[in-house]
């Protein structure tokens, strides 16, 4: 096999490389930066051109960082090496590896849907692909962005009659900027969270253009009660920061919010399901699109998705990694039960 | 239907009363009435019973979805709820109905049920793919006889006493008396206040204040309250708040919160005929037996009857205790002082014990003794008064009011009640004319050891916890707690439990002993039903013990050192197994 999973991450060993390593390796290909794929520690790592900036700040300084542009492609000990754009996060890749005809694509997290702050997901053909499957289940299927963007802005400006703040929760890289860049900045003033406004220059610099954005300065804060909107990490829930924006209507943006339980339990007013994953019927048709013989699932769902797979017909498995561990992930990768200090 | 499911979506999706409370009259003022009737009698709990049967709804949804049921049972899982997960399952959304609320129910929802199967079916098919997805949610709960959602009779009622300008109170009388959903009767509902409200109307409860700070030695409760004589002391008891008023020949009872109670309790409605007219007592109702109160869970029992029948009023005994007198003769005496409320109180209940005893047949009493000898000694208390006079505690000192406080527990009480003698009765809960002062309650440290699922908006984690103190080695159960935790604290737990299960049984998943936690309970019985041999009283998280290891939880034997000694009690804790 090209690929195996080892208890270091993928491996090929025909390229001697690992793809999103847990643990320190000599050379690291990396789908994405969020920080259950990006791990610090290796010798060398391949990643994405466009995203070496957010890898450069999850990684370190220090960190040996070899970049590759979406269009190019290198050669490992005669196997050949290509990103492909993932939609996920800025910068976030497929992985495709090559060698003597035989074509393994590893997906990373992806999602379906195109936005503005990260270049479009494209299927690829190979004969095994290996996705993730955090939304799993035929109950997650996402409404298109437009409808919920439309719904988070009317909701800000029904707040604001209200005379309420407007506080938006969301992790820091991806679904941060995506909320951002859906925004329509002239309801009114936008404010970030510390926790979530480093990776914004990034982007910036990426080409990525956002509203304008405030600073929470103690004058401007107390000014903008009940105009503003506040995008903060889940962690800021019920925090004294939060207090300063005065009387408050709290809502979460991911895919897990497609639940109600899942709101009504964090006692939150709205959830709206935007999520940067790939959903059940994106899933089946990727699957399709890129040709592959057999799957390989990992993430969330893996059982479910294998079982579907294989009861229609396709060589399908389940690999355990350690993505789904308890670590401090940035994503929506975990269920809902598992995401404490998953922000600082 | 449009409408109704924007109705729910609102209410589903604020977590402030008002702002419930607001949607709602929204609703009632510009729904068709028609509509409107359909709405309160689902939101009032008045949903039909299912109309299609469970195993009918999983086979047809799998066939209509293309999912196969072990799909759909890993959807249910992480949805929690049937309703919700089978609106989300559908890939396609319809384009929504333009029918109206009364027009789902009238030419679907109650024509449905007797349907035979294959015509059921499709009607249920082509309702689902006519609907979106929102509507298609409420449908689903209306099909499953599951129409619960975040609002609370209390709420609607408020929402209905706003349009119509009348008092909550009187509104939860017009909800709860007999009408139907139609819009005749909804308009009805809605007409202003009449002579026909004044009936069954309720005061105002007045309150008591929490006394919080600790009271060490007689000195310091002196120093906040005086003089000991200006303050009757009574029991606390443990039951449900309620005025029993009686009026125009008519008996109703209300609980606190605007809540009429009336056929929960026939006993007495009947007991309420031997009161003069023009009555209004204030007290307690509670389980009872002989001359003793039992414990809160046999009332909760009786409340989970849907009939009371004449077995369950043989089974759960209940007593009214009195203790407070706010109409008499028809008149509004709440302004009088307390002493002279009091005074006038023990005539009332005196000269209605008399009335009972002279018209209640003595052959009755001799019948229901001699049956007593092939039942049990339970019939006795059927046919005693149950309106009885709530205590005074005679105390000459605070000390003696100290010394008595610490017999609560022992007399099946949670406290003492203090309020001034010159006090007249207020409204709501002004500070400094009554107190509660309760009993503090017992804490343990136990480990958890099984997990289930919880209910309601917990329907996917684990929050119903058992834990086991040590006995000889082993954690024996002890106590089931499902409340005392934070959110954010469930989810870790719930974590803790899908990482740690060692076994499931069910839906019970036994886990690793590994988390400690602080339980706090009014009392420690025996009984012979748990395996301890012992069950404890209210039992709450207080806190997690994250600094304590398993090995330095409690043991049954300190447990066991805090058991009161009450004779003749059942045990029934409160939790979901009885
Ligand atoms: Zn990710
Ligand atoms: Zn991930």
């Amino acid at each position: 096999m090209l690929l195996q999973n080892t208890e270091r991450g993928l491996f090929c060993s025909a390229g001697d490389f690992y793809i999103d390593p847990w643990k320190p390796v000599d050379f690291a290909v990396v789908t994405h930066a969020h920080s259950d794929h990006a791990r610090w520690g290796s010798k060398h790592y391949l990643v994405s051109k466009i995203g070496e900036e957010i890898f450069r700040a999850r990684l370190g300084p220090q960190a040996n960082l070899q970049t590759l542009s979406f269009s190019e492609s290198i050669a490992r000990n005669g196997v050949k090496l290509s990103l492909h754009p993932a939609g996920h996060i800025l910068g976030s890749a497929q992985i495709r590896v090559e060698f003597q005809g035989e074509v393994w694509v590893v997906s990373g997290d992806y999602k379906i849907e195109s936005d503005n702050t990260c270049d479009a997901f494209e299927p690829i053909r190979c004969h095994t692909f290996v996705t993730e499957s955090t939304f799993g289940l035929p109950i997650y299927k996402w409404s298109p962005q437009k409808e919920i963007f439309a719904e988070i802005n009317e909701w800000w400006r029904d707040n604001q009659q209200k005379e309420r703040t407007s506080v938006l929760f969301g992790y820091s890289l991806g679904k941060t900027q995506r909320l951002l860049a859906g925004l329509e900045g002239d309801i009114g003033p936008i404010f970030l969270h510390g926790a979530v406004a480093n990776f914004i220059p990034a982007y910036q610099r990426a080409g990525v253009r956002f509203p304008a954005i405030s600073v929470t300065k103690p004058e401007n804060v107390r000014a903008t009660r009940g105009k503003a909107m506040v995008i903060a990490p889940p962690s800021a829930d019920n925090t004294p920061w939060l207090r300063k924006f005065g009387e408050c209507s709290t809502a979460f943006a991911s895919g897990w919010m497609q639940v109600r339980g899942t709101r009504r339990r964090r006692a939150l007013d709205r959830g709206f399901a935007l999520s940067d994953h790939v959903d059940w019927p994106g899933l089946m048709d990727t699957i399709k699109a890129t040709g592959a013989e057999k799957i390989w699932a990992t993430h969330g769902y893996t059982a479910p998705v294998v079982r579907w797979l294989r009861e229609n017909g396709w060589d399908a498995d389940a690999i355990k990694t350690e993505y789904e561990g308890e670590s401090e992930t940035e994503g929506e990768d975990l269920p809902e039960t598992t995401e404490q200090n998953r922000e600082d | 239907m449009q409408r109704f499911t924007k109705l729910f979506c609102e209410l589903d999706q604020t977590t402030r009363t008002n702002e419930k409370v607001a949607v709602l009259e929204n609703y009632f003022r510009e729904a068709p009435p028609a509509d409107a009737a359909w709405a309160l009698a689902f939101l009032s709990g008045r949903t039909p019973p299912r109309v299609i049967s469970t195993r009918n709804l999983w086979d047809w949804a799998s066939v209509e979805t293309g999912f196969p049921a072990w799909l759909m049972e890993e959807c249910y899982e992480s949805v929690g709820d049937l309703a919700e997960m089978l609106a989300l399952l559908f890939q396609d959304s319809g384009g929504g109905t333009l029918l109206t609320l009364s027009q789902i129910v009238s030419e679907r929802l109650l024509p449905i049920r007797e349907l035979a199967d294959i015509s059921k079916r499709q009607l249920l098919v082509q309702t689902w793919r006519e609907l979106n997805r929102p509507e298609r949610l409420v449908w689903n709960k209306l099909i499953t006889g599951e129409f619960r959602i975040g609002v609370s009779k209390t709420l609607v009622v408020r929402a209905l006493a706003n349009v119509a300008k009348v008092e909550p109170a009187i509104m939860a009388h017009r909800v709860l008396g007999k009408w139907q959903p139609t819009a005749e009767d909804f308009k009805q509902l809605l007409k202003p206040e009449g002579q026909s409200d004044f009936t069954a109307r309720p005061y105002p409860f007045f309150l008591a204040s929490p006394i919080e700070i600790k009271l060490k030695s007689g000195e310091s409760i002196a120093d906040e309250f005086g003089d000991v004589n200006d303050w009757q002391a009574e029991w606390k008891w443990d039951g449900i708040r309620a005025q029993l008023i009686h009026r125009a020949g008519e008996t109703s009872i209300w609980s606190r919160g605007e809540e009429m109670v009336t056929d929960s309790f026939p006993e007495l409605v009947n007991a309420g005929k031997f009161l003069s007219e023009g009555t209004v007592l204030d007290g307690e109702i509670l389980a009872w037996r002989g001359d003793r109160p039992l414990i809160f869970g046999e009332l909760q029992r009786r409340l989970g009857r849907k009939k009371v029948s004449d077995r369950t009023q043989r089974d759960f005994p209940i007593a009214f205790l009195a203790y407070d007198l706010l109409e008499k003769d028809g008149s509004d005496i709440r302004a009088e002082s307390l002493e002279i409320r009091r005074t006038l109180l023990e005539n009332v209940l005196e000269e209605s014990a008399h009335r009972f005893a002279s018209e209640t047949p003595s052959e009755q009493t001799i019948t229901q003794q001699s049956l007593a000898l092939f039942t049990d000694e339970t019939t006795e208390s059927s046919n005693a008064f149950c309106l009885r006079l709530s205590p005074v505690l005679s105390v000459a000192s605070w000390e003696e009011l100290e010394s008595i406080r610490s017999r609560a527990r022992d007399e099946g009480v949670e406290g003492i009640m203090l309020k001034r003698r010159a006090s007249s009765y207020g409204v709501g809960r002004p500070r400094g004319d009554w107190w509660k002062w309760k009993i503090n309650p017992h804490v343990i440290d136990a480990v958890l050891i099984y997990a289930q699922r919880g209910h309601g908006r917990r329907a996917n984690l684990y929050t119903d916890y058992t834990f086991g103190v040590w006995d000889k080695g082993e954690l024996v159960p002890v106590a089931k707690a499902y409340s005392g935790l934070t959110d954010e604290e469930i989810r870790k737990v719930d974590h803790f439990v899908r990482k740690n299960s060692l076994e499931k049984h069910g839906p019970v998943r036994i886990v690793k002993p590994e988390l400690v936690f602080e339980l706090a309970f009014e009392a420690v019985l025996e009984s012979t039903r748990h395996k301890s041999g012992i069950a404890v009283r209210f039992p709450r998280m207080n806190r997690w013990r994250h600094d304590k290891t398993p090995a330095e939880a409690d043991t049954i034997e300190n447990l066991r050192a805090l058991t009161s000694s009450r004779p003749g009690l059942s045990i029934h804790e409160l939790t979901h197994d009885t």
